[in-house]
């Protein structure tokens, strides 16, 4: 390290094995104790479809679900994850959990440069498993901590309330 | 051959229907592809040690133990990356007399905003890069700064930059005559100060770079979230001196844009030059923070206005001071005039009195530049129109309506040209007030008006009238010597299978150009939209053209794809007509089958066409050289800009205890031409007029008195957020501009341009019982509380 004072990285090179189930598979990588979740998902994981829009939990972008519930992978360490269950937007395309909700937002067009929308999905996906029947309300609600400078948001809501009203007359959720 | 544009019940008429986006379903499975994602082999990572002063001098910088750390590649200041890199001024021709000073990527001895880039740092990943930000040491010594508009104007204010005579950097007058004596005679005269506050774009994808440069080949590539990539092009092979066919800018997928991501940054500039001085991919993404500081930021105005009025309430002058404060310098190339030159020749448009003068300063500051952001200069000309326009209506006794009834330029009075110069070739304000107000429900929203504020309930109603400037020609930045094209370029090619591929010069921000640029190509050719392929966004294959800016896309890109799309037909048909013993006249294209013209029979497909010419070119008549790729450029001629308007409303409540206002409802009526995909157009005016509301309520950039930005933060720069936002009504009226075939103009700043307007009018509106006015922008509740007293 030619000298170099050990002090001045204090632990930033020192990595930590963390595993999770990713997508339903297992996978394990190593991280620096700073290294977010987003970054690590990001980065090291190469799942690219999670965003960091604002790095403090105010826009929504880097939503993911852990162990089912949406959580903002910008505000957690990706050690703190360390043994969880974690969704992203790959994953739930692939499960096909979100097909109605991803049919909806095309058809309808809610959504202009994409980058807010996987986590308007794990959003909107989170609410439809706790509400049932949300009224345009209770979307706007939900959505408010999900930033989008492109569409005004109300393609958005309209989009989620088709398939909230779809889901509960198709009765199959 | 060619059908009416409008038909929508003939076969493959796509233009005027509403679909989904093609390239949509990719960014809904998280598979968009934005700079920011992107790896490349031996990529390296910049990040950039930025000025803690508004101004100051630089001592001395020192980087040894930055330069020590290990995974540190490369440290660069302001004379290294001078070397290698040419100086940019931001100045344009046809601004006379405007000035600033030249810009390089990195400073050499003096910071000029806080936030600024002054060392950079390549490391073999961005935490490292930041690690080794804080070692090191920069010694600056203060200077005096200038942080708002009225201490800049004094005489002696400090100044930005310390050659010069005075903290200005542009200024013009526009005077069509008489103007004092039309106020002399005024039956009544009102007058206002108004203010606008910076505010920014905050696309939720930060800007991204990766550039990429090959020593061996001599070639620079860069990866660049980016409106504008042949500007890019041509300006980094100027600057760096790499002839223009060995750079090859991509610009992919974008997280956002709204003219933001078109202008030169510093930290782009060097990371292009860390890549040349390195020999290997370079990445930077500006984090949040940096957004704040370093995007460029918008508006900034005060504008002083007078309007006179005849005892009847026609509208007879305006008299108008513009004071603009941008940045220590002026933006690259497209400047950070041209928003104040638009307020002042936007101002009164709608209207048809003559008499006008209007005096533009542009001055310099310490914080970061401002300059073109969606909409530019339109809703200060608006807002600042349309309070004066309802303060002349209620000193008249006039409804809102009546009085823009009264004085709008009448809808068969066109062509018709603005005391500014603007020439109007339709524009259709008549309707558009008479569709609004049947829209609103405007007597019944008056009635519950009044009711309610029986209960102490205060609601506002609000309308604002716009014109807006779209498909520019060259006058927009061409004769002012930018190198930034006003025209198009199209590549369309049947290929082999009897498919067609698209490449355009206009570029994709997800407003849908891909999409709409398909369905014109599909609709023109006569196939299903589903066999058209379009490409944007690279230099190396899409033909030069000036991409996307300025509401230019629809208008000049379709355009371009229109006639691009019919020579390719009249190529294919001459072949068909070859194989079939026919005259091509007696030919058409319909669902990718030659046909009879006139019974529509069925002759032969494309596919079998292509097969021939591709594969079978023996079987054609000797000398015959089919030509099943087309390669055409549009460039707009006729009238300089094709002008669109229309007319927004609004209806909120403003709470007088609190100030809080809450946004009940918006409509707007548009004219923006034909309609390409309606579902599309109205997507862009609804966040287009949300972006407008951030504006009038929310958004404004706040400074410290030493000149440091104080909320740049998602949590402190509030922004429009689901819940604060109403729905929005629409609806259209149509006219075409017939200076091209496809007759569309632009419509992606209309609902910027007049929402904050409407706003203001409405919270004044709902303030007259208690004599209050606000006159600022943003509104928050601090200015109303303030407005009523009661703060």
């Amino acid at each position: 390290m030619r000298g170099f004072d050990e002090t001045l990285l204090d632990e930033a090179d020192e990595t930590v094995r963390v595993r999770f189930v990713v997508n339903g598979r297992k996978v394990a990588c190593e991280v620096a104790p700073r290294e977010t979740l987003v970054d690590c998902l990001r980065d090291k994981l190469e799942l690219t479809g999670t965003h960091a829009g604002c790095e403090m939990g105010a826009c929504g972008a880097c939503l993911v679900q852990i162990d089912g519930r949406a959580v903002h992978s910008c505000l957690m360490f990706a050690v703190q994850a360390d043994g969880a269950r974690i969704d992203t937007i790959e994953g739930l395309t692939e499960s096909g959990a979100i097909a109605d909700l991803q049919a909806e937002f095309h058809r309808r067009n809610a959504l202009q440069c994409g980058f807010c929308t996987p986590g308007m999905l794990v959003n909107a996906c989170e609410l439809l498993s706790q509400v049932a029947r949300p009224s345009r309300e209770q979307i706007r609600d939900a959505l408010s901590g999900n930033y989008c400078r492109c569409t005004g948001y109300e393609a958005i809501v309209d989009a989620i309330d088709a398939v909230a009203k779809a889901r509960s007359a198709g009765g199959a959720r | 051959m060619t059908a009416p544009l409008t038909s929508l019940d003939r076969p493959n008429s796509y233009i005027g229907r509403s679909l989904p986006r093609p390239n949509a379903k990719r960014l809904l499975a998280g598979r968009g592809r934005y700079v920011s994602d992107l790896r490349l082999p031996r990529m390296l990572h910049a990040a950039f040690l930025r000025s803690p002063h508004a101004h100051a001098k630089i001592v001395s910088i020192k980087t040894d133990e930055a330069r020590a750390l290990e995974g540190v590649h490369l440290v660069a200041t302001g004379a290294d990356l001078a070397t290698i890199c040419t100086p940019w001024t931001g100045t344009l021709d046809h601004f006379k007399g405007m000035t600033s000073a030249p810009q390089l990527p990195l400073p050499l001895d003096r910071v000029v905003w806080a936030g600024q880039a002054v060392v950079a740092v390549v490391a073999e990943n961005r935490a490292t890069a930041e690690d080794a930000l804080e070692l090191i040491e920069v010694d600056y010594e203060d200077l005096p700064i200038v942080v708002d508009i009225d201490g800049a104007r004094e005489a002696d204010s400090p100044l930005v930059n310390p050659g010069s005579v005075s903290n200005v950097c542009f200024r013009s007058q526009l005077d069509s005559g008489a103007v004092d004596d039309a106020f002399a005679h005024a039956a009544h005269v009102v007058e206002e100060e108004f203010s606008f506050g910076r505010h920014t774009a905050v696309t939720l994808e930060p800007r991204a770079i990766v550039a990429d440069y090959d020593p061996a080949a001599g070639m620079l590539t860069v990866h660049h979230g980016t409106q504008t990539p042949y500007q890019f092009q041509d300006l980094y092979s100027r600057h760096y001196g790499i002839p223009e066919a060995r750079v090859r800018v991509i610009a992919t997928d974008i997280g956002g844009s709204f003219g933001m991501k078109l202008h030169v940054y510093h930290e782009d500039m060097a990371v292009v030059g860390l890549s040349i001085l390195l020999g290997r991919p370079v990445k930077y993404v500006a984090d949040r923070i940096e957004s704040f500081v370093s995007d460029i930021h918008a508006r900034d105005h005060r504008v002083r206005a007078r309007m006179a009025l005849d005892a009847k309430g026609e509208i007879l002058a305006m008299d108008v001071l513009d004071l603009t404060a941008i940045g220590a310098f002026s933006t690259y190339p497209r400047t950070s005039v041209v928003e104040g030159n638009q307020v002042v020749r936007l101002i009164g448009a709608p209207y048809r009195f003559r008499n006008y003068r209007a005096t533009l300063e542009v001055i310099f500051q310490n914080k970061v530049q401002t300059s073109q952001y969606r909409a530019v200069g339109h809703p200060i000309a608006c807002a600042v129109t349309e309070r004066m326009v309802d303060m002349a209506a209620a000193k008249l006794g006039l409804d809102p309506f009546a009085i823009r009834a009264q004085n709008v330029i009448a809808d068969d009075a066109y062509p018709q040209t603005s005391p500014t110069g603007y020439r109007f070739e339709a524009l259709s304000h008549e309707a558009c007030l008479k569709r609004l107000q049947e829209m609103m429900g405007y007597d019944g929203l008056r009635a519950e008006q009044a009711e309610l504020r029986k209960r102490g309930i205060y609601r506002g109603i609000g309308i604002a009238t716009f014109v807006e400037i779209t498909n520019p020609s060259p006058a927009f930045y061409g004769v002012g010597g930018a190198r930034i094209s006003s025209q198009d370029g199209a590549i369309v090619s049947l290929t082999p299978s009897g498919e067609v591929r698209c490449l355009i010069s206009v570029t994709e921000q997800g407003q849908g150009t891909e999409a709409i640029i398909s369905q014109i190509v599909a609709d023109q050719l006569g196939l299903a939209q589903e066999h058209v392929k379009v490409i944007t966004g690279d230099t190396e294959v899409t033909p030069h053209g000036g991409a996307t800016w300025a509401c230019r896309g629809a208008g000049i890109g379709g355009e371009t794809a229109l006639q691009a799309a019919r020579a390719l037909k009249r190529n294919i048909l001459e072949i068909a007509a070859l194989i079939l013993q026919e005259q091509p006249s007696a030919l058409d294209i319909i669902d990718g089958d030659v046909v009879d013209a006139g019974t529509r029979n069925r002759r032969l497909p494309i596919s079998e066409i292509a097969r021939i010419v591709y594969f079978r070119s023996d079987t054609l008549p000797p000398g015959t050289q089919a030509q099943l790729t087309v390669s055409h450029h549009f460039a707009p001629q006729g009238y300089p800009f094709a002008f669109t308007n229309g007319i927004q409303g609004c209806s909120l409540e403003v709470d007088v205890d609190t100030g809080f206002i809450k946004l009940l409802k918006h409509f707007i009526v548009e004219d923006c031409g034909r309609v390409i995909n309606p579902m599309l157009v109205d997507e862009q005016l609804r966040g287009g007029i949300v972006q407008g509301l951030g504006a009038a309520l929310f958004e404004e950039c706040r400074y410290s008195e030493t000149g440091q930005l104080v909320n740049g933060s998602l949590a402190d720069y509030l922004v429009p957020m689901p819940m604060e936002m109403p729905d929005i009504a629409i609806a259209h009226v149509d006219t075409p501009t017939a200076d091209t075939e496809l007759g569309a103009k632009g419509v992606g700043e209309a609902g910027t341009a007049a929402a904050s307007a409407c706003v203001l009018n409405a919270v004044n509106d709902a303030l007259v019982p208690f004599g209050a006015a606000v006159n600022s922008i943003p509104i928050t509740p601090a200015r109303v509380l303030k407005a009523l007293k009661r703060f």
